[in-house]
């Protein structure tokens, strides 16, 4: 009976079906295929032998990758780097929403948002040209504004301790104006009669942000934070390989899971130690998440992802 | 404070690109050219078989990949959108999941180079983009919002859900398709990691990827110029010429950029608002 009400549906959701196909068979290929792959961390590779044809080597991909203390240093600046992208993005972001929300003439609120969006159009490459036409020991305009006022050039690309801070810049200024959107339509969306009422009660612009705008943003701040939180481990890969590089001087402070495992495996070569730190990124990812969700479930059950 | 200094590299970059080689090299980049000169743009002009080739490959690219991902997304999306489609939430899990969990970059990329043997072919830009699970579910909550009667009413006059999908569901679904069409747009424009990936062949570079060989090393860049057929002399304007290659690969969009900005803030907050 169950069996047959199961091949009546089959026949009733046929073209549904047919229609997912192309998706399914996407992810089938390019996402279910490959966690197979993840045997790789445990084998030697070789090119002969392919993917299941290789030899095992148990788990000394494993501890190769820790004991060469590159895995305290990339996961280290992982989590770091995306914890101070979280923070100074949303404050920022936060900020200059309601800058735009409270402040100016419809022009001025059009312009400005028009200009700080712009940088999230362009690649990271061009970002990666930005940065080289800045930063540059010898003709940045950095180094060049240094000299005019009479001192010394610095060195940025042979100094690790400088890229912290560039790199939150950077990451500050490309998503600026992306985030703020995001907070602009959250707040726009907040019942105007509370402003009016807060008026009334002879609230001003000050006190208006902290008692009206700031609490009700909050659902939209713990989200953003909340997803953000949860790809803690993922290193945007193309911010990190075109403001550094292969610059090895800099990795100290620059390494991160994504670059150190797309190294091991396009630049020198070593397969089985990148496959490695792949799953242990997916490993420390997918547990975050799921830390997160459960978080979030008991903040609002609704707002969960799963 | 904060718009002008978003807007200062840009304004940095096109100087530099103006201003004479030899005052680079002494002086510095710097936000005014102090002397004036198109050169790095004329010798950029001069030869331009290489970075013409690079433009056809992105806007190919490009085209085909919005178009063929626009598709497949509003398809997918249609089908999980469907109330009455029973197992629409097996499938949306499917997908789904495939964001919380991966196995890695290794296993992917020798997939694509050594089982579908997809290196150095077109193939390689287009179809690792072509589904992005936000975007189905960005896409999904839109067609959720379109009354189940027009479905209903369609299916009674002997409609088939691809008929429907067609003729009802895509042009009404004109917002959203505007949005996440040129989010696809955006990110085939400025993908340049599938490039480093699997691209080697230099008649398949895509400009951004282009643009990146170029900032890395002069020398590739004086051998497409040779291998174009130009005398070289050592006097080659590197830097401004790396700078005039930014802004002619970073042109499109910045032209684009202020009429396309109104669809992304309103895709932006379909998204946000529907959480």
């Amino acid at each position: 009976m169950i069996r047959h009400r199961f091949w009546n549906d089959l026949n009733k959701y046929k073209v549904i079906l047919f229609m997912l196909a192309p998706a399914v068979l996407f992810y089938l290929l390019f996402a279910y295929i490959p966690m197979v792959g993840i045997i790789l961390a445990f084998k030697h590779y070789d090119y002969a032998g392919g993917v299941f044809g290789s030899p095992w080597n148990g788990l000394d991909n494993i501890r190769f990758f820790f004991e060469s203390g590159d895995a305290w240093r990339v996961t280290r600046n992982t989590a770091l780097y995306n914890i101070a992208f979280i923070v100074v993005n949303n404050l920022l972001q936060m900020f200059a929403a309601i800058f735009l929300f409270e402040v100016g003439g419809k022009w001025f609120r059009k312009i400005t948002q028009t200009v700080i969006f712009l940088p999230y159009f362009i690649s990271w490459v061009v970002v990666g040209a930005i940065a080289y036409n800045l930063l540059n020991s010898d003709i940045g305009t950095v180094n060049v504004l240094l000299k005019s006022f009479g001192m010394e050039p610095v060195d940025i690309y042979n100094t690790p301790e400088y890229w912290p801070f560039i790199l939150v810049f950077v990451s500050a200024w490309k998503m600026l104006g992306y985030g703020t959107v995001m907070y602009l339509a959250a707040i726009t969306s907040i019942d105007t009669e509370m402003y009016e009422a807060a008026e009334i009660d002879g609230a001003n612009i000050f006190q208006r942000m902290m008692r009206v705008t700031i609490p009700n943003l909050y659902p939209t701040i713990i989200i953003l934070v909340l997803l953000a939180v949860g790809n803690i481990f993922r290193g945007d890969f193309g911010m990190f390989y075109n403001m550094v590089g292969n610059n090895g001087v800099l990795f100290s402070s620059t390494d991160v899971i994504d670059t150190f495992v797309f190294r091991s495996l396009i630049t020198t070569n070593e397969i089985g130690m990148s496959a490695a730190a792949g799953v242990y990124q997916s490993i420390l990812g997918f547990t975050t998440i799921m830390l997160v969700n459960y978080a979030v479930r008991k903040y609002d059950k609704d707002r969960a992802l799963f | 404070m904060l718009a002008l200094l978003c807007i200062v590299p840009f304004i940095l970059i096109l100087s530099s690109s103006l201003t004479d080689e030899s005052k680079i090299v002494v002086d510095g980049f710097q936000l005014f050219p102090s002397e004036f000169s198109l050169e790095a743009y004329k010798i950029l002009f001069k030869y331009p078989d290489q970075m013409i080739n690079a433009y056809i490959v992105t806007i190919a690219v490009t085209a085909i990949g919005t178009i063929a991902g626009l598709f497949l997304t509003s398809m997918t999306a249609y089908c999980l959108s469907r109330k009455d489609f029973k197992w629409r939430n097996h499938f949306s899990f499917y997908f789904f999941f495939t964001t919380l969990f991966s196995g890695g970059l290794v296993p992917w990329y020798l997939l694509i180079v050594n089982y579908l043997h997809m290196k150095d072919t077109a193939l390689a830009l287009i179809v690792p983009l072509l589904f992005n699970v936000f975007y189905i579910i960005v896409m999904k909550s839109f067609m959720s919002g379109i009354p189940e009667a027009i479905t209903e009413s369609a299916k009674i006059d002997g409609a088939g859900d691809f008929l429907i999908f067609m003729r009802l569901i895509l042009p009404l679904s004109k917002p959203a398709l505007a949005t996440i069409g040129l989010f696809l747009a955006l990110g085939y424009w400025n993908d340049w990691y599938n490039a480093l990936l699997f691209i080697s062949n230099e008649k398949l570079m895509p400009l951004q990827y282009y643009l990146y060989k170029m900032l890395g090393n002069m020398d590739g860049m004086r051998k497409a110029m040779m291998g174009s057929g130009a005398v070289v002399t050592t006097s080659l304007p590197t830097e401004g010429l790396k700078m005039a290659m930014t802004i002619v690969a970073s042109g499109p969009i910045l032209i684009a950029y202020p009429f396309v900005q109104k669809y992304f803030v309103r895709g932006l907050t379909i998204g946000a608002v529907k959480g």
